[in-house]
């Protein structure tokens, strides 16, 4: 019955989450999901925490596709997850964009 | 004292929040108070656990990305400790922001010592502790967290315990340390080697055991601080051998030490479950399998349940576990992304913070049924006053 009751709770989730957004995250929700979601641990302001600085400074160097390998693939060996299971390559090459042009500032 | 409460409703309708002068507020105790923070803003709620209302806005506090509250032992001062490096000493009675110093460039906690006489900073950047005076905020020791060659460790799981002491764990180093500032100069005990990347810690309510969560692998990291020659042992080594661990998308924490009985009940990293320890023998005694990866797993007061928040995926719901039967009881959906809990202090109430519905759910933990809904912007952690009074929070 746990189960049970678990699994529509999940499920009702889903199918909220994927209403709301229609199936594909927009530009902004990735940039409050950077700000709120990566901001755990890089900060808010993407100034670093327990994770590096997300700054356009910190990744001046690092290509758009090495932060969207990162981003969906994780670092082995750190705290930092692969991403996957939760967006889409295309949403990780969108939000690697906006990191690499502070996109996510004041959202 | 109605004509008070008009005055801080019509002030905060027009946006006047805390903008009465300290006079003109009724004398009143902090016992029931506590703030609710509102870390895009920067702003904290004070808040009335009694009426179940927001009474002001205390604002003006830098980034608050990841803020905690502790409280001085007359309970009138909250100490918030910002990510931006701020400290700032909030007034609740005066509903003002009493003092206020940026001390480091990146932060993540604090506490307050046993005597309330030290404030201590937990500093990723540069990576160490510092200590302040309670009263003034003047800086009283600065510990700087060297290890390896020349390189200084993420600080995490800051913790006062008996004495002028607190206890805290270096993420990069797997290291303890214990500083004891009774004489004026601080003195560091170091325990080397406890574990890889200790993320954060707790302290058990009596204050003997300091317990350190690690991410880097499987188990806890043990400090006995009634016998701290005896070192650091490691508890519950391995608890997740030959099991693909799940990506962790948000890091637990081990601030609210849930105890129930002689078990603690504690989230698993990267893994559907809550992990029961019995504290007599330091064994696995059970686990239960819940919703998602659990963040945080709060004991009622009494002990009677423990309730758990997720990470994402599953950061809408918070699952209710009976301790006596380790069974689920109720799955709640207060709203999205659930961030913190805090039980009032006889536990008859928990409030939740529920991130994107810009929402605080104040539940009823004996019928489980919602007493109060409170606006608030972006809610994340909420800190009560009665904290004061406990060690190691």
């Amino acid at each position: 019955m746990c189960a049970g009751a678990r699994w529509f709770a999940i499920a009702g989730l889903l199918v909220a989450t994927a209403g709301a957004r229609g199936g594909e995250r927009s530009d902004a929700e990735l940039a409050y999901f950077v700000r709120h979601d990566c901001g755990s641990c890089h900060g808010m302001r993407l100034t670093g925490g327990l994770g590096p600085a997300l700054t356009p400074e910190a990744l001046a160097d690092k290509p758009v596709g090495w932060v969207r390998t990162v981003i969906l693939h994780g670092v082995p060996g750190t705290a930092m997850p692969g991403w996957r299971g939760v967006m889409t390559e295309d949403e990780a090459g969108r939000m690697a964009v906006q990191l690499k042009e502070q996109i996510h500032e004041n959202r | 004292m109605r004509i008070v409460e008009a005055m801080v409703a019509v002030a905060m309708t027009a946006g006047l929040s805390a903008a009465l002068a300290c006079e003109q507020i009724a004398p009143r105790g902090t016992g029931d108070l506590g703030v609710v923070v509102e870390r895009a803003a920067g702003r904290l709620q004070l808040v009335d656990t009694s009426a179940r209302t927001a009474l002001a806005a205390i604002d003006g506090l830098g980034d608050l990305s990841h803020a905690s509250v502790v409280f001085s032992r007359d309970g009138r001062f909250g100490y918030v400790f910002g990510r931006d490096g701020g400290l700032s000493k909030v007034d609740l009675l005066c509903r003002t922001v009493a003092k206020r110093v940026v001390q480091a460039g990146n932060s993540i906690g604090g506490a307050i010592s046993q005597d309330g006489k030290l404030v201590a900073v937990a500093n990723y950047t540069p990576g160490g502790v510092k200590v302040f005076d309670a009263d003034t905020l003047e800086l009283r020791a600065d510990i700087a967290a060297w290890y390896g060659e020349g390189r200084r460790a993420k600080v995490v799981g800051l913790e006062d315990v008996a004495g002028s002491r607190f206890v805290f764990s270096l993420f990069e180093a797997g290291e303890i340390w214990m500083v004891d500032l009774a004489s004026g100069v601080p003195v560091v005990t170091r325990f080397p080697g406890v574990g890889r990347e200790p993320y954060d810690a707790l302290v058990t309510p009596d204050g003997r055991y300091y317990l350190a969560g690690l991410f880097g692998e499987d188990g806890l990291a043990l400090l006995d601080l009634w016998h701290p020659e005896r070192g650091v042992r490691r508890v519950l080594p391995g608890y997740g051998r030959g099991e693909d661990r799940l990506p962790v998308y948000k890091m637990p924490h081990l601030e609210g030490w849930a105890l129930a009985g002689r078990f603690a009940y504690l989230p698993a990293i990267g893994r559907h479950e809550v992990l029961v320890v019995d504290i007599d023998t330091w064994q696995e005694a059970a686990r239960i399998p819940v919703a998602g990866q659990p963040v945080f797993v709060m004991a009622r007061p009494d002990g009677r349940q423990v309730w758990v928040n997720f990470a994402p995926p599953d950061n809408a719901l918070v699952q209710v576990v009976d301790t006596e039967t380790r069974t689920l009881v109720s799955t709640l959906e207060p709203g999205r992304v659930v961030l913190h809990l805090e039980f009032t202090a006889r536990g008859e109430a928990v409030w939740i913070s529920a991130r994107d519905d810009d929402r605080v759910i104040v539940y009823d933990t004996a019928t489980l049924l919602p007493l109060a809904t409170l606006q608030a912007d972006k809610p994340s952690g909420i800190f009560f006053a009665s904290r004061a009074f406990r060690i190691g929070l």
